[in-house]
């Protein structure tokens, strides 16, 4: 950065607080735009930088609106995006209106025939749809879901190929107790009719933050890949709804391992518990420095 | 200012030195309070005269020179410049040298440095510093990490001896990251930095470097524990809540839902 006492250009300033609100941890994007204006002490260019910096944010976090009416939630994601505050929800179709600073839901109406996906492929997304609930009722205490058509949503029958993503998304915000985390799965499956297969690509994406007395965060990105056989809707849907529970339970078991590797091993390779003695530091004891220095030399550990 | 900090405690530790160039830019007026408050990793030079590395810091600046606490010298060269009492620094020598004894028993590796100066109350203040690059292309032994860091600051000031008795006050700072990433189970990376402070009276019968020393590893010990158990734990407990682990969920999935 330069040294100059200059004051910034209204664009350099802009660039800093997208910069704020784009990395702001997963549920405090309002708690960081907050700190950020006082900082800023520029609504004129917060309010630019937050109009381009909230819809990224929020896409990325797959975050969940309330419809209103209680109709249930909508994930603001880039494979349901119609306009840029207009996003879809398959299940209820209906399309929601988002105000992306605010993260709320402004207004609701019926999706157009146009919008929604073809009898044939909401066959599959249906049976998938309905199957991905119960597995995320069951695995999540509170994850949303959904499942969109992100290729060939107008494909009337058998003959062409098309493809489905299922998007999950789980958060928990406690800032009360300074802790807050967020679980993204986003599984791309293309039914490939050509090969009678289904390719199946998981992204995983888990992050935590603590800030009691101190900042500590968790960030855990994984990516695998699986196949099943093309069969009638109900049945794809089982087997996807299997391969993404395994894969996940998979996952999670090896975020626990990593924890539990953490203390002794991981960690040594930061810092020892104890040094090799297993006893501590002989401070007092200046003749031990001597003859370790000595051994030290001998041996050419010191550096 | 405030503002400035809460954003620092969110904001993601590895991004704290993009932050903070953020920060300084925007509060130009603020500039010296966000750099004695903000922790940012430790940089190194390498003292030409004796081959080593140091590590630098405020309490070693002068200028844009840092001095060396193994020739006692600035680099770039510098004038007229700060330097501890002829006493003091014999004090800072033998620090540096037992010190780098500690830190090669606890880190098997690294880099330390340990910088003394008087403070206006006849009593001292000294800096005990360390980094440490635990990668597997750095120094980590075993080879578990793809990427990790510890950078350790610990700031004793020490009052004057009254019936030998002094007071000591050390404020530590500890940041770290580590990164695991293999085939089977993705990325995996945690980074946090914590701060915290002790204040003892002790005997001054064993010498200052003892008391020091000791405060530091007490405290050293203390910290790596409640990052690994309190903190690393709160964000796996997360994890748990958002997913638990399948022994939890007794439910099982059945065809004949409603």
């Amino acid at each position: 950065m330069a040294e100059e006492e200059c004051e910034l250009n209204e664009k350099q300033k802009r660039e800093i607080a997208k910069w704020f609100l784009l990395n702001s941890p997963a549920g405090e994007i309002q708690y960081i735009a907050k700190d950020l204006r006082s900082v800023l002490n520029d609504e004129k260019v917060y309010n630019e930088a937050a109009s381009e910096a909230f819809p990224l944010y929020n896409k990325s976090h797959l975050i969940f609106l309330e419809l209103p009416n209680r109709s249930g939630d909508v994930l603001v994601t880039s494979y349901n995006e119609l306009e840029e505050n207009e996003f879809l929800d398959p299940r209820t179709a209906l399309v929601a209106t988002v105000d992306h600073v605010k993260q709320v839901c402004t207004d609701v109406r019926p999706a157009a025939d146009e919008e929604l996906s073809s009898p044939y492929i909401e066959e599959f997304r249906c049976a998938l749809d309905a199957e991905m609930l119960k597995y995320v009722a069951e695995a999540y205490p509170k994850g949303i879901c959904s499942v969109y058509c992100v290729d060939g949503k107008d494909v009337e029958g058998p003959g062409s190929n098309f493809e489905l993503v299922v998007v999950i998304s789980a958060a928990k915000n406690s800032p009360q107790n300074f802790c807050n985390g967020s679980w993204r799965s986003v599984w791309n499956i293309e039914f490939k009719e050509d090969v009678q297969m289904l390719e199946v690509r998981g992204k995983l994406q888990v992050g935590a933050h603590y800030y009691e007395e101190g900042n500590v965060q968790l960030d855990a990105k994984h990516e695998c890949k699986d196949a099943t056989i093309f069969q009638a809707p109900d049945d794809c849907a089982i087997s996807i709804a299997n391969i993404i529970r395994h894969h996940e339970a998979e996952y999670l078991e090896s975020l626990e391992a990593s924890y539990s590797n953490l203390p002794d091993t991981t960690f040594k390779d930061l810092r020892r518990k104890l040094p090799v003695t297993r006893t501590q530091f002989p401070w007092h004891n200046t003749l031990q420095f001597s003859l370790t220095r000595d051994i030290q030399k001998e041996l050419g550990i010191d550096k | 200012m405030e503002a400035a900090m809460g954003l620092m405690r969110r904001i993601h530790p590895k991004q704290s030195e993009t932050a903070l160039s953020a920060l300084l830019s925007l509060l130009p007026h603020h500039s010296s309070d966000l750099l004695s408050q903000v922790d940012q990793p430790l940089q190194v030079l390498c003292d030409l005269e004796s081959g080593k590395e140091y590590i630098l810091c405020e309490y070693n600046r002068d200028a844009d020179s840092y001095r060396s606490p193994w020739s006692n010298k600035y680099y770039p060269p510098l004038e007229d410049a700060l330097y501890p009492s002829s006493e003091l620094r014999k004090l800072e020598v033998e620090a540096n040298e037992v010190f780098s004894i500690y830190r090669d028993q606890y880190y098997e590796g690294g880099i330390s440095s340990v910088y003394m100066w008087e403070d206006d109350n006849e009593g001292f203040v000294a800096c005990f510093l360390i980094k440490k690059d635990g990668s597997k292309t750095g120094q980590g032994r075993r080879g578990h990490l793809q990427e990790g860091a510890w950078d350790a600051i610990h700031v004793i000031e020490v009052g004057p001896e009254e019936e030998s008795i002094a007071h000591y006050c050390l404020t530590s700072t500890i940041m770290l990251s580590l990164t695991t990433n293999d085939e089977s189970s993705g990325t995996f990376s945690l980074s946090g930095s914590i701060r915290r402070q002790m204040n003892m009276d002790l005997s001054v019968a064993d010498g200052h470097l003892c008391n020091m020393g000791r405060m530091i590893e007490e405290m050293e010990g203390k910290l790596r524990n409640s990052l690994d158990q309190v903190y690393f734990g709160k964000t796996k407990e997360m994890v748990c809540t958002l997913r638990p682990p399948s022994e939890v969920v007794l439910r099982l999935p059945t065809a004949d839902m409603p």
